[in-house]
């Protein structure tokens, strides 16, 4: 996961690592970002990267030859097999065809566009720099050299936006859409110009009704076009699933690259046995300077213990259709399986008894009703799995 | 209690206090024992000071202990005898100190006992109780506020204990200060002339010497006699984790030293005391102590039980006919406290005793509930009084409990034989709603009541007559004592004072009128037994007495602050009020549709690790009435009513 720290402008709900800055010296951030790719996969000793997400900020404001030199970084140093899904976040006012065209031949293969809305008086609530006319033409262009493998946000729940607009929104999304969408519930995070507008009273609350109603409408809906529910947000169809992020809920190892990157792995390179919990130093500037004299910004390290690891597959694992398998839980528990900790009676079989839950062959997964209220179920099994 | 001579409460040096807080006071006497046969008891004199809340006391009490020399003057020395955590944070004292003071007054030393005594309603039992141990009183008024509630009420209580009265205005240093108008108040009220009130400022130290010379001239020594057999008056008890009891002793006849075999009149016990001492104001071992003296001695007792307070202490084959004691104090409201965990159920019950002997206000029953398990029905003075017993059992003892709403002691003129015959009686009282026994088998309800003095700058009176009213009060005096201020009285049902009235009146007044009330006996009323269920389930916690036609507008409000106060769940929640089997009042919390974070991937997950972990440490935490889950403060939280609603 490189992550590319920059923006235009900050989006008013937006409370992520990013940074607004007149000039990059984008020769300077690409020499940081190779030389840590670099370090970090001979610690982790992996043999072979089977995906890259280039994330931020917007990584689409980075030159194709950014892009092209991390990703021969990651091949010079592991391998990197030809099919691996490499996706680009963009955004709609940064995806011109010829900066798309350049991306490809620098290795993307897969774009992942931040259009949020297709209103314009909802895009500039949002602060987007975009119009809806304007993202529309940006899924078409990557649709052109990414068919297939064109994938968009889109945010629900917005100050004022009542059931019928958002159902309105996704009609006009299927009209265009590729094969993979994620629609996503906004989140007034602290801190944000939205959220301060919010707890004023200056713009309006979604209840909790409401935003339960636009949620079952968005399943409802992409599972009548033939996508598959396979995350918590995220939507697919004819297999195409971001596999980088199915990564992440199977809770593979993953390497975070760039200012404020998590990753989770275990560092064999120096001897090392446990996986650990990493991040990056946070501001771009000390990144960069720590990069340029010891190869790495990791700024905290945390060995995960083995319950902790556990706790981290069942609540990420839990968001995906598929759920938590045999296989996988043990190989994080070898000793106590699916069926021992959460067969036994106690809240799991509770909660499957209330359908919320499925324990079956195929592992522990939510039902369909009991994705929704996931964050109501973990605390339960969490308490249930430190007993 | 008939007070032949004086009593005055030592301090306790409670176990738990840091170090530092002794380091405030001097060190006299620390190298030599004091002779206390000098201060024969013509140069005895006892006194307490007496005030409303916020009127100086403490500050006055800090003052005088400077002057004499028991404490060092700093500029930290405030709320010196307030000991006690929770009196330091809420500015209030809770329990009665005292300190002996010595102070030499045209060439003879005085020895002088001072009480600091509580400034709360809900404490007035305390104050009578110090007041018994006193010749005389300090009364203080604000020079800017003037005569409050509590003035009146504690000017009585030394009025009919026939004390010596010194009025003193303090606070003449505010801008706002009028103490010619508190003069004439006094006068109107009091029928104090003018001219004995000393006027002065505690904070800044002007005319405090005044005082202390009036106390000497005004109050009168006690009356007994060091020939007399030894009676000694148990008032007051600790217990110190490595000399076992201390026992908090007034001398009303005779003497007492290191060696002398004692018993106890309550337990008929033996004892032979180790060590005997003053309090200035913290221990200080003497050789002796004489008749009129008060002080502390250790006697090998090693159970709180064993100084029982109000017991009399005798010489081994000597015995005396033993004081009265005190009547023990009044509760007025009772609430069930249960451990959160059972498990905790002894180490809570250890914490109980040893908090309620030092405060022996407090009754205690055992009790137990189906949902709560073994726990205990325990009586207050008051809510305040509740409050501070719960914050000093987790403060000083680390206790959490379950406290559920409390209720006052209501009675029941049964009219069922059955019942009559098992309870031996025809009337009980119900200090449990469990235990409310039904309509059919009663002839007669009865709730207590008290006479409630309000004193307030008149542009308040309609507002607070509007709520005199909606409590179910009767007006029975309304008197301006001068021009701008009134003082009304009014005869209320306890229960409708218990919870919320006082923050009530202070919020409708911005803070100006002050309260005060006391005991007046039952009268009959329409009571009810209301239950909250949820999903048809009760809440012990919340079953209350209520009269019944203040049911539907209870219930209604309970349900929807209930409603406020557990999170929503998996399935929806019914909220009802009920009386018997008749739903009164329900509200519908509906069921979470909708609970999942939108957006987890690689970055985020160890904040959002910490968030989940902590609510599944939290499940343990929650109280499950049938299957829904409730944060356990959301019953405390529920009944304080909110004022502006």
């Amino acid at each position: 996961y490189p992550q590319w720290p920059y923006c235009r402008k900050r989006c008013s709900y937006c409370n992520f690592n990013t940074y607004v800055v007149p000039a990059v010296d984008e020769a300077a951030v690409r020499a940081c970002l190779v030389r840590e790719a670099q370090t970090l996969l001979r610690l982790s000793r992996v043999h072979s990267v089977t995906s890259v997400f280039f994330g931020g900020g917007t990584p689409s404001l980075a030159s194709p030859h950014t892009i092209g030199a991390v990703l021969e970084a990651v091949a010079g140093t592991a391998h990197l097999p030809a099919g691996a899904e490499v996706t680009l976040e963009a955004n709609p006012s940064s995806t011109s065809t010829s900066r798309l065209a350049g991306f490809r031949a620098a290795g993307v293969n897969r774009l992942s566009i931040g259009v949020q809305s297709l209103d314009d008086a909802e895009l500039r609530l949002l602060g987007r720099e975009h119009t809806a006319e304007d993202a529309r033409k940006a899924v078409e262009g990557a649709r052109g050299l990414f068919p297939g493998r064109t994938s968009f946000d889109l945010l629900f729940g917005l100050p004022g936006q009542s059931r019928d607009a958002w159902a309105q929104r996704l009609e006009a999304a299927l009209g265009f859409c590729d094969d993979h969408i994620s629609l996503y519930q906004l989140t007034l995070e602290r801190g944000t110009a939205l959220a301060a507008q919010v707890r004023g009273g200056a713009l309006p609350a979604a209840s909790q009704d409401l935003l339960a109603d636009m949620y079952q409408t968005a399943r409802t809906v992409l599972v009548a076009a033939g996508f598959r529910h396979y995350e918590v947000s995220n939507f697919a169809r004819k297999g195409a699933i971001s596999l980088h992020n199915l990564s992440y809920w199977r809770a593979d190892q993953y390497i975070g690259v760039g200012p404020g990157a998590h990753g989770r792995f275990v560092p064999r390179g120096e001897g090392g046995h446990s996986r650990e919990a990493r991040v990056q130093t946070l501001e771009p500037v000390a990144w960069m300077r720590e990069v340029q004299s010891r190869g790495h910004g990791t700024r905290s390290r945390a060995v995960l213990s083995p319950l902790e690891q556990l706790e981290e597959l069942l609540t990420l694992g839990l968001r995906t259709d598929e759920g938590i398998t045999h296989e996988r839980w043990g190989r994080f528990s070898p000793q106590l399986s699916l069926q021992d900790v959460f067969g036994a009676p106690g809240e799991a079989r509770a909660l499957q008894q209330q359908g919320w839950l499925v324990l079956d062959s195929g592992g522990l997964r939510c039902s369909w009703a009991g994705l929704a209220v996931l964050d109501s179920l973990l605390p339960d099994l969490l308490w249930q799995l430190q007993r | 209690l008939p007070s032949p001579c004086p009593a005055a409460a030592p301090l306790r040096r409670p176990a738990w206090l840091p170090a530092a807080c002794e380091r405030l006071y001097s060190s006299r006497g620390k190298e030599k024992l004091e002779d206390m046969s000098t201060y024969p008891v013509e140069s005895i004199r006892n006194f307490s000071i007496i005030a409303h809340v916020d009127h100086g006391k403490s500050t006055l009490a800090d003052r005088l202990l400077e002057i004499t020399g028991a404490i060092s003057k700093t500029d930290r020395n405030k709320q010196v005898l307030d000991k006690l955590q929770v009196e330091r944070e809420r500015g209030i004292t809770v329990k009665a100190q005292s300190a002996s003071l010595f102070y030499n007054h045209e060439g003879i030393n005085y020895l002088l006992n001072l009480i600091d005594t509580p400034g709360h309603v809900d404490f007035s039992y305390e104050v009578s109780r110090s007041l018994s141990a006193c010749q005389g009183v300090i009364l203080v008024v604000d020079a800017n506020e003037g005569i409050q509630a509590q003035t009146v009420a504690n000017f009585y209580l030394a009025f009919e204990a026939q004390l010596s009265i010194i009025p003193v205005i303090n606070k003449i240093d505010l801008k706002n200060a009028d103490p010619e108008r508190v003069e004439k108040q006094i006068e109107k009220l009091f029928d104090i002339p003018t001219d004995e009130c000393i006027r002065i400022s505690a904070k800044q130290g002007t005319n405090v010497e005044k005082v202390l010379q009036k106390i000497i001239e005004k109050i009168p020594p006690p009356q007994c006699n060091t020939a007399d057999p030894l009676k000694a008056l148990v008032f007051d008890s600790t217990f110190d984790h490595y000399r076992g009891v201390i026992a908090n002793v007034a001398l009303f006849g005779g003497e007492i030293a290191k060696g002398h075999k004692i018993v106890s009149a309550h337990t008929k016990k033996r004892y032979e005391v180790n060590e005997v001492g003053i309090l200035t104001p913290n221990e200080q071992p003497t050789h002796k102590l004489y008749a009129g003296q008060v002080g502390y001695l250790i006697a090998g007792m090693k159970e709180v039980t064993e100084a029982q307070i109000g017991d009399t202490l005798f010489l081994y084959k000597q015995p005396v006919e033993p004081l009265p004691g005190f009547k023990s104090a009044k509760p007025m409201v009772f609430a069930g406290m249960y451990p959160v965990d059972q498990t905790e159920y002894n180490n809570l019950k250890s914490a109980l005793e040893r908090l309620t002997l030092n405060d022996s206000s407090v009754t205690v029953h055992r009790d137990s509930s189906l949902a709560l398990g073994a726990g205990w029905r325990l009586g207050f003075l008051g809510l305040l009084h509740m409050e501070v017993f719960n914050q000093r059992l987790e403060q000083e003892y680390n206790m959490s409990v379950i406290l559920t709403a409390p209720t006052v002691p209501y009675k029941a003129i049964l009219s069922s034989a059955k019942l009559i015959k098992e309870h031996g009686k025809d009337q009980i009282t119900i200090i449990n709603p469990a235990q409310f026994p039904d309509k059919l088998s009663v002839s007669e309800y009865l709730e207590p009541t008290v006479l409630g003095t309000i004193v307030t700058p008149h542009e308040y009176i309609g507002k607070i007559i509007t709520l005199c009213q909606d409590r179910r009060a009767v007006q029975k005096d309304m008197l301006y004592i001068d021009e701008n201020r009134v003082m009304l009285k009014y005869i209320f049902p306890l229960n409708e004072i218990v919870v919320d009235f006082y923050d009530a009146l202070k919020s409708l007044s911005s803070g100006y009128a002050s309260f005060d009330y006391e005991d007046a006996g039952y009268q009959s009323a329409d009571l009810i037994k209301m239950d909250i269920l949820l999903n048809g389930n009760p809440v012990e916690e919340l079953a209350t007495i209520i009269h019944n036609d203040k049911a539907y507008a209870a219930g209604k409000f309970l349900c929807e602050r209930l409603k406020e106060a557990i999170p929503r769940q998996l399935f929806e929640i019914a909220i009802q009020a009920a009386i018997g089997k008749k739903i009164i009042a329900r509200e519908t919390l509906k069921a979470y549709r909708k609970n999942v974070v939108a957006k987890c991937y690689g970055g985020d997950i160890t904040r959002r690790m910490k968030l989940l972990k902590r609510q599944a440490e939290g499940k343990r935490l929650m109280r499950k009435i049938g299957n829904v889950e409730v944060p356990r403060d959301a019953f405390i939280r529920v009944l304080k009513r909110e004022t502006d609603k």
